[in-house]
Protein backbone atom coordinates (compact mmCIF):
# COMPACT_ATOMS: atom_id res chain seq x y z
CA UNK A 1 0.00 0.00 0.00
CA UNK A 2 1.04 3.77 -0.79
CA UNK A 3 -0.58 5.68 1.93
CA UNK A 4 0.51 9.30 0.15
CA UNK A 5 -1.70 8.43 -3.09
CA UNK A 6 -4.79 8.33 -1.22
CA UNK A 7 -3.81 10.34 2.03
CA UNK A 8 -6.55 12.31 3.20
CA UNK A 9 -4.27 14.64 4.74
CA UNK A 10 -4.50 17.14 2.18
CA UNK A 11 -8.78 17.61 2.51
CA UNK A 12 -8.02 17.01 6.21
CA UNK A 13 -5.77 20.24 6.67
CA UNK A 14 -8.43 22.26 4.26
CA UNK A 15 -11.71 21.26 4.92
CA UNK A 16 -10.61 21.49 8.97
CA UNK A 17 -8.38 25.00 8.83
CA UNK A 18 -10.43 27.18 11.11
CA UNK A 19 -10.59 24.73 13.73
CA UNK A 20 -6.65 23.72 13.55
CA UNK A 21 -6.03 26.75 13.78
CA UNK A 22 -7.79 27.15 17.08
CA UNK A 23 -6.27 24.09 18.47
CA UNK A 24 -2.80 25.18 17.63
CA UNK A 25 -3.25 28.99 18.83
CA UNK A 26 -4.58 27.47 21.75
CA UNK A 27 -1.94 25.01 22.55
CA UNK A 28 0.57 27.59 21.71
CA UNK A 29 -0.78 30.23 24.46
CA UNK A 30 -1.01 27.51 27.19
CA UNK A 31 2.45 25.97 26.80
CA UNK A 32 5.59 26.69 28.95
CA UNK A 33 7.66 28.48 26.51
CA UNK A 34 4.38 31.18 25.94
CA UNK A 35 6.20 34.11 25.48
CA UNK A 36 3.50 37.12 25.08
CA UNK A 37 6.47 39.83 25.56
CA UNK A 38 8.01 38.62 22.79
CA UNK A 39 5.51 38.69 20.36
CA UNK A 40 1.91 39.87 20.53
CA UNK A 41 -0.82 37.48 19.95
CA UNK A 42 -2.35 39.15 16.97
CA UNK A 43 1.36 38.34 15.33
CA UNK A 44 0.70 35.02 16.38
CA UNK A 45 -1.86 34.28 14.71
CA UNK A 46 -0.78 35.58 12.06
CA UNK A 47 1.94 33.84 11.61
CA UNK A 48 0.10 30.45 12.50
CA UNK A 49 -2.81 31.28 9.93
CA UNK A 50 -0.17 31.88 6.92
CA UNK A 51 2.38 28.95 7.92
CA UNK A 52 -0.83 26.34 8.19
CA UNK A 53 -2.21 27.82 5.08
CA UNK A 54 1.29 27.81 2.96
CA UNK A 55 1.82 24.13 4.49
CA UNK A 56 -1.71 23.02 3.15
CA UNK A 57 -1.30 24.32 -0.21
CA UNK A 58 1.95 22.83 -0.59
CA UNK A 59 0.51 19.39 0.40
CA UNK A 60 -2.52 19.85 -2.11
CA UNK A 61 -0.26 20.27 -4.66
CA UNK A 62 1.44 16.97 -4.09
CA UNK A 63 4.40 18.19 -1.42
CA UNK A 64 3.50 14.73 0.40
CA UNK A 65 5.36 13.50 -2.51
CA UNK A 66 8.96 14.68 -1.60
CA UNK A 67 10.46 17.40 0.49
CA UNK A 68 12.21 18.76 -2.59
CA UNK A 69 8.81 19.17 -4.30
CA UNK A 70 8.34 22.54 -5.88
CA UNK A 71 5.15 23.00 -4.23
CA UNK A 72 7.13 23.87 -0.80
CA UNK A 73 9.23 26.63 -1.96
CA UNK A 74 6.86 29.02 -0.86
CA UNK A 75 6.68 27.26 3.23
CA UNK A 76 10.21 27.39 2.43
CA UNK A 77 10.45 30.87 2.23
CA UNK A 78 7.76 31.81 4.80
CA UNK A 79 9.30 29.66 7.64
CA UNK A 80 13.16 31.56 6.55
CA UNK A 81 11.20 34.78 7.36
CA UNK A 82 9.55 33.33 10.67
CA UNK A 83 12.83 32.00 11.91
CA UNK A 84 14.68 35.37 11.65
CA UNK A 85 11.95 37.39 13.00
CA UNK A 86 11.74 35.36 16.06
CA UNK A 87 15.68 35.19 16.15
CA UNK A 88 15.49 39.07 16.18
CA UNK A 89 12.67 39.07 18.74
CA UNK A 90 14.84 36.89 21.20
CA UNK A 91 12.87 33.52 21.02
CA UNK A 92 15.68 30.79 21.57
CA UNK A 93 15.99 28.08 18.09
CA UNK A 94 14.24 25.42 20.39
CA UNK A 95 10.96 27.86 21.08
CA UNK A 96 10.84 28.04 17.36
CA UNK A 97 10.77 24.82 16.25
CA UNK A 98 8.77 24.08 19.17
CA UNK A 99 6.49 26.80 17.48
CA UNK A 100 6.09 24.24 14.23
CA UNK A 101 6.29 20.62 16.34
CA UNK A 102 3.26 21.92 18.60
CA UNK A 103 1.11 21.62 15.27
CA UNK A 104 1.16 17.64 15.56
CA UNK A 105 -0.96 17.78 18.33
CA UNK A 106 -4.27 19.27 16.48
CA UNK A 107 -3.67 17.51 13.50
CA UNK A 108 -3.39 14.00 15.06
CA UNK A 109 -6.52 14.87 16.80
CA UNK A 110 -8.32 16.35 13.30
CA UNK A 111 -7.23 12.60 11.98
CA UNK A 112 -8.38 10.72 14.95
CA UNK A 113 -11.91 12.34 13.85
CA UNK A 114 -12.13 11.56 10.30
CA UNK A 115 -10.16 8.54 9.95
CA UNK A 116 -11.52 5.46 11.74
CA UNK A 117 -9.65 2.67 9.88
CA UNK A 118 -6.95 1.54 12.87
CA UNK A 119 -4.33 0.60 10.23
CA UNK A 120 -5.47 3.53 8.14
CA UNK A 121 -5.02 6.09 10.58
CA UNK A 122 -1.38 4.73 11.72
CA UNK A 123 -0.62 5.55 8.14
CA UNK A 124 -2.05 9.06 8.11
CA UNK A 125 -0.45 10.26 11.18
CA UNK A 126 3.41 9.08 9.83
CA UNK A 127 2.11 11.27 7.27
CA UNK A 128 1.23 14.18 9.31
CA UNK A 129 4.23 13.17 11.89
CA UNK A 130 6.93 13.21 8.71
CA UNK A 131 5.39 16.62 7.64
CA UNK A 132 5.58 18.70 10.72
CA UNK A 133 8.99 17.10 11.35
CA UNK A 134 10.25 18.04 8.05
CA UNK A 135 8.86 21.76 8.96
CA UNK A 136 10.22 22.09 11.87
CA UNK A 137 13.86 20.55 10.61
CA UNK A 138 13.63 23.58 8.20
CA UNK A 139 12.76 26.49 10.33
CA UNK A 140 16.21 24.62 12.74
CA UNK A 141 17.94 25.48 9.31
CA UNK A 142 16.71 28.51 8.48
CA UNK A 143 17.81 29.69 12.39
CA UNK A 144 21.15 28.61 12.03
CA UNK A 145 21.61 29.92 8.16
CA UNK A 146 20.39 33.42 9.33
CA UNK A 147 23.21 32.92 12.66
CA UNK A 148 26.15 32.04 10.21
CA UNK A 149 25.37 35.05 8.02
CA UNK A 150 25.59 37.01 11.47
CA UNK A 151 28.80 35.30 11.91
CA UNK A 152 30.32 36.18 8.36
CA UNK A 153 29.29 39.66 8.56
CA UNK A 154 31.33 40.05 11.68
CA UNK A 155 34.06 38.39 10.59
CA UNK A 156 34.03 40.61 7.53
CA UNK A 157 33.87 43.72 9.51
CA UNK A 158 36.61 42.27 12.09
CA UNK A 159 39.17 42.05 8.56
CA UNK A 160 38.27 45.73 7.75
CA UNK A 161 39.01 46.63 11.36
CA UNK A 162 42.42 47.75 9.40
CA UNK A 163 45.25 49.17 11.64
CA UNK A 164 45.70 52.68 10.29
CA UNK A 165 48.71 54.23 9.97
CA UNK A 166 49.06 57.67 11.25
CA UNK A 167 51.74 60.68 10.80
CA UNK A 168 52.20 62.18 13.94
CA UNK A 169 54.88 65.04 12.74
CA UNK A 170 56.49 65.72 10.16
CA UNK A 171 58.97 62.34 9.13
CA UNK A 172 57.07 60.47 11.63
CA UNK A 173 54.55 57.57 11.52
CA UNK A 174 53.02 55.69 13.85
CA UNK A 175 50.99 52.47 13.86
CA UNK A 176 49.17 51.11 16.51
CA UNK A 177 48.46 47.79 16.21
CA UNK A 178 45.52 45.92 17.89
CA UNK A 179 44.21 42.34 18.67
CA UNK A 180 46.35 38.86 17.45
CA UNK A 181 48.84 39.56 15.15
CA UNK A 182 49.34 35.87 13.67
CA UNK A 183 47.50 36.05 11.19
CA UNK A 184 47.34 37.15 7.23
CA UNK A 185 46.31 40.57 8.56
CA UNK A 186 49.42 40.96 10.05
CA UNK A 187 51.28 41.49 6.70
CA UNK A 188 49.24 43.04 5.37
CA UNK A 189 49.55 45.97 7.88
CA UNK A 190 52.98 45.99 7.83
CA UNK A 191 53.20 46.16 4.21
CA UNK A 192 51.07 49.16 4.46
CA UNK A 193 53.36 50.66 6.76
CA UNK A 194 56.11 49.99 4.22
CA UNK A 195 54.09 51.72 1.62
CA UNK A 196 53.23 54.85 3.79
CA UNK A 197 57.24 55.16 4.56
CA UNK A 198 58.03 55.71 0.75
CA UNK A 199 54.81 57.79 0.04
CA UNK A 200 55.72 60.17 3.31
CA UNK A 201 59.88 60.09 3.07
CA UNK A 202 59.54 59.26 6.85
CA UNK A 203 62.24 58.74 8.64
CA UNK A 204 60.92 57.31 11.54
CA UNK A 205 58.09 55.32 12.22
CA UNK A 206 56.49 54.18 15.51
CA UNK A 207 55.33 50.33 15.78
CA UNK A 208 53.05 50.42 18.93
CA UNK A 209 51.92 46.62 20.14
CA UNK A 210 50.28 48.27 23.89
CA UNK A 211 46.73 46.51 22.35
CA UNK A 212 48.36 43.09 21.28
CA UNK A 213 47.74 40.53 23.99
CA UNK A 214 50.47 37.55 23.24
CA UNK A 215 53.80 38.43 21.59
CA UNK A 216 54.95 35.17 20.36
CA UNK A 217 58.04 34.09 17.80
CA UNK A 218 56.24 34.20 14.78
CA UNK A 219 54.06 37.76 16.39
CA UNK A 220 58.32 38.61 16.55
CA UNK A 221 59.61 37.55 13.65
CA UNK A 222 56.66 39.59 11.77
CA UNK A 223 57.87 42.71 14.12
CA UNK A 224 62.13 41.62 13.20
CA UNK A 225 61.26 41.86 9.33
CA UNK A 226 59.29 44.62 9.35
CA UNK A 227 61.94 46.68 10.77
CA UNK A 228 64.94 45.24 8.65
CA UNK A 229 62.27 46.24 5.49
CA UNK A 230 61.92 49.78 6.99
CA UNK A 231 65.93 50.11 7.80
CA UNK A 232 66.60 49.13 4.05
CA UNK A 233 63.98 51.82 2.67
CA UNK A 234 66.03 54.53 5.01
CA UNK A 235 63.66 54.57 7.94
CA UNK A 236 64.25 53.73 11.51
CA UNK A 237 61.77 51.66 13.76
CA UNK A 238 60.95 51.88 17.33
CA UNK A 239 58.27 49.52 18.72
CA UNK A 240 56.55 51.02 21.87
CA UNK A 241 54.33 49.38 24.03
CA UNK A 242 55.89 46.65 25.29
CA UNK A 243 54.49 45.75 28.41
CA UNK A 244 56.63 44.28 31.72
CA UNK A 245 55.03 40.65 31.63
CA UNK A 246 55.84 41.13 27.57
CA UNK A 247 58.71 42.11 28.01
CA UNK A 248 59.82 39.11 30.47
CA UNK A 249 58.42 36.77 27.72
CA UNK A 250 60.12 37.34 25.07
CA UNK A 251 63.51 37.30 27.18
CA UNK A 252 62.52 34.00 28.33
CA UNK A 253 61.76 32.81 24.28
CA UNK A 254 65.34 33.55 23.59
CA UNK A 255 64.04 36.70 21.01
CA UNK A 256 66.69 38.98 20.30
CA UNK A 257 64.96 42.40 20.18
CA UNK A 258 68.73 43.98 20.93
CA UNK A 259 68.67 45.40 17.21
CA UNK A 260 65.57 47.17 17.70
CA UNK A 261 65.09 50.33 19.17
CA UNK A 262 62.10 49.87 22.08
CA UNK A 263 60.19 51.81 24.58
CA UNK A 264 57.15 51.17 26.74
CA UNK A 265 54.96 53.60 25.95
CA UNK A 266 53.89 55.86 22.77
CA UNK A 267 55.15 58.61 24.56
CA UNK A 268 58.40 57.88 25.49
CA UNK A 269 58.88 56.34 21.79
CA UNK A 270 57.51 59.73 20.28
CA UNK A 271 60.12 61.99 22.21
CA UNK A 272 62.74 59.21 20.97
CA UNK A 273 61.30 59.86 17.25
CA UNK A 274 61.47 63.93 17.69
CA UNK A 275 65.15 63.54 18.92
CA UNK A 276 66.30 61.44 15.96
CA UNK A 277 64.81 63.96 13.48
CA UNK A 278 66.20 67.12 15.06
CA UNK A 279 63.22 68.28 16.95
CA UNK A 280 62.95 69.31 20.80
CA UNK A 281 60.08 69.36 22.55
CA UNK A 282 60.28 71.80 25.72
CA UNK A 283 57.51 73.61 28.36
CA UNK A 284 57.43 77.20 27.20
CA UNK A 285 58.83 79.65 29.93
CA UNK A 286 55.48 80.41 32.42
CA UNK A 287 55.04 84.27 30.79
CA UNK A 288 54.48 83.15 27.54
CA UNK A 289 51.60 81.09 28.03
CA UNK A 290 48.14 81.90 27.81
CA UNK B 1 49.82 13.91 40.18
CA UNK B 2 46.24 14.62 40.16
CA UNK B 3 44.05 15.93 37.29
CA UNK B 4 41.55 18.29 38.71
CA UNK B 5 39.81 19.67 34.96
CA UNK B 6 40.78 18.50 31.78
CA UNK B 7 39.70 19.91 28.12
CA UNK B 8 40.19 18.28 25.06
CA UNK B 9 40.76 20.82 22.05
CA UNK B 10 40.81 20.76 18.44
CA UNK B 11 43.50 22.22 16.56
CA UNK B 12 42.50 22.59 13.09
CA UNK B 13 42.82 26.33 11.78
CA UNK B 14 44.90 29.36 12.76
CA UNK B 15 41.43 30.18 15.10
CA UNK B 16 42.02 27.56 16.83
CA UNK B 17 45.35 28.76 18.18
CA UNK B 18 43.52 31.63 19.12
CA UNK B 19 40.72 29.40 21.22
CA UNK B 20 43.67 27.31 23.14
CA UNK B 21 45.14 30.57 24.20
CA UNK B 22 41.97 32.11 25.24
CA UNK B 23 41.10 29.24 27.48
CA UNK B 24 44.73 28.62 28.61
CA UNK B 25 44.82 32.51 29.73
CA UNK B 26 41.57 31.67 31.36
CA UNK B 27 42.67 28.78 33.54
CA UNK B 28 45.30 30.67 34.69
CA UNK B 29 43.40 33.69 35.73
CA UNK B 30 41.24 31.28 37.31
CA UNK B 31 44.44 29.20 39.18
CA UNK B 32 45.68 32.73 40.18
CA UNK B 33 49.01 32.63 38.44
CA UNK B 34 50.87 36.48 37.94
CA UNK B 35 50.06 38.63 34.97
CA UNK B 36 53.78 37.63 33.91
CA UNK B 37 53.09 33.81 34.86
CA UNK B 38 49.91 34.03 32.31
CA UNK B 39 51.49 35.74 29.72
CA UNK B 40 54.31 33.02 29.54
CA UNK B 41 51.85 30.26 29.72
CA UNK B 42 49.73 31.79 26.90
CA UNK B 43 52.85 32.34 24.87
CA UNK B 44 53.95 28.68 25.48
CA UNK B 45 50.46 27.65 24.33
CA UNK B 46 50.98 29.31 21.46
CA UNK B 47 54.31 28.26 20.00
CA UNK B 48 53.40 24.66 20.43
CA UNK B 49 50.00 24.77 19.04
CA UNK B 50 51.40 26.46 16.03
CA UNK B 51 53.51 23.81 15.99
CA UNK B 52 50.98 21.51 16.09
CA UNK B 53 49.23 23.08 12.94
CA UNK B 54 52.25 23.77 11.03
CA UNK B 55 54.72 20.97 11.14
CA UNK B 56 51.73 18.14 12.09
CA UNK B 57 48.87 19.09 9.81
CA UNK B 58 47.03 19.65 12.73
CA UNK B 59 46.19 17.88 16.23
CA UNK B 60 44.96 18.14 19.78
CA UNK B 61 45.52 19.94 22.48
CA UNK B 62 45.07 18.86 26.15
CA UNK B 63 44.40 21.56 28.72
CA UNK B 64 44.63 20.22 32.12
CA UNK B 65 44.50 21.68 36.11
CA UNK B 66 46.80 19.10 37.72
CA UNK B 67 47.73 19.01 41.11
CA UNK B 68 50.63 17.55 43.25
CA UNK B 69 52.02 17.83 46.79
CA UNK B 70 49.97 20.92 47.69
CA UNK B 71 50.87 22.65 44.15
CA UNK B 72 48.56 23.18 41.43
CA UNK B 73 49.50 24.04 38.03
CA UNK B 74 48.32 24.12 34.77
CA UNK B 75 49.38 21.46 32.08
CA UNK B 76 49.25 21.66 28.37
CA UNK B 77 49.88 18.73 25.75
CA UNK B 78 49.80 18.94 22.15
CA UNK B 79 49.65 15.84 19.90
CA UNK B 80 49.64 15.52 16.21
CA UNK B 81 50.19 12.55 14.10
CA UNK B 82 52.20 14.40 11.46
CA UNK B 83 55.63 13.41 10.06
CA UNK B 84 57.41 13.54 13.37
CA UNK B 85 60.74 15.13 14.10
CA UNK B 86 63.89 12.64 13.15
CA UNK B 87 66.64 14.48 15.64
CA UNK B 88 65.05 15.60 19.07
CA UNK B 89 68.23 17.37 19.72
CA UNK B 90 68.66 19.14 16.91
CA UNK B 91 64.93 20.51 17.60
CA UNK B 92 65.42 21.51 20.89
CA UNK B 93 68.20 23.75 19.77
CA UNK B 94 68.04 27.73 19.61
CA UNK B 95 67.60 28.94 15.95
CA UNK B 96 66.98 25.37 14.56
CA UNK B 97 64.20 25.75 12.08
CA UNK B 98 62.52 23.50 9.46
CA UNK B 99 59.59 26.28 8.74
CA UNK B 100 61.38 29.18 8.40
CA UNK B 101 60.89 30.31 12.09
CA UNK B 102 62.82 31.94 14.33
CA UNK B 103 63.75 28.16 15.46
CA UNK B 104 62.50 29.40 19.00
CA UNK B 105 59.60 27.83 19.60
CA UNK B 106 60.77 24.74 21.63
CA UNK B 107 63.45 25.66 23.37
CA UNK B 108 61.67 28.84 23.86
CA UNK B 109 58.74 27.24 25.69
CA UNK B 110 60.79 24.93 27.74
CA UNK B 111 62.45 28.04 29.12
CA UNK B 112 59.04 29.64 29.59
CA UNK B 113 57.95 26.11 31.50
CA UNK B 114 59.04 24.51 34.60
CA UNK B 115 58.51 20.85 33.02
CA UNK B 116 58.75 19.90 29.45
CA UNK B 117 58.66 16.64 27.40
CA UNK B 118 59.17 15.84 23.60
CA UNK B 119 57.83 12.99 22.24
CA UNK B 120 58.11 12.40 18.65
CA UNK B 121 58.82 8.87 16.08
CA UNK B 122 58.94 9.81 12.22
CA UNK B 123 56.39 9.11 10.78
CA UNK B 124 54.30 8.72 13.42
CA UNK B 125 53.61 12.39 14.92
CA UNK B 126 55.13 14.22 17.77
CA UNK B 127 53.57 14.55 21.28
CA UNK B 128 55.29 17.69 23.62
CA UNK B 129 53.79 18.42 26.80
CA UNK B 130 54.55 21.43 28.91
CA UNK B 131 53.72 22.26 33.17
CA UNK B 132 53.73 25.55 34.84
CA UNK B 133 53.51 25.50 38.87
CA UNK B 134 52.13 27.70 40.74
Amino acid sequence: MTPRDTSVLPSVLQKRSGELLDAWIAHQTSADGYRPDLMADAELRDQSRELLASASAAVSAGGLESPTHPSWQATRQLLGSIAESRATAGFAPTATATFVLSLKQPIFEALRKDVQNPERLADELWNATTLIDRLALQTMESTLEARERVIARQHEDMLELSTPVVKLWDGILALPMIGTLDSARTQVVMESLLQRIVETGAEVAIIDITGVPTVDTLVAQHLIKTVTAARLMGADCIISGIRPQIAATIVHLGVDLSEVATKSTLADAFRLALARTGHSLGRAPARERR
Amino acid sequence: MSVLKNDLMPVRTANDIVVVRQHVRALAIELGFSLVDQTKMVTAASELARNTLAHGGGGTARIEVVAANARRGLKMTFEDRGKGIADLELAMRDGYSTGGGLGLGLSGTRRLMNEFELQSKPGEGTRVSATRWK
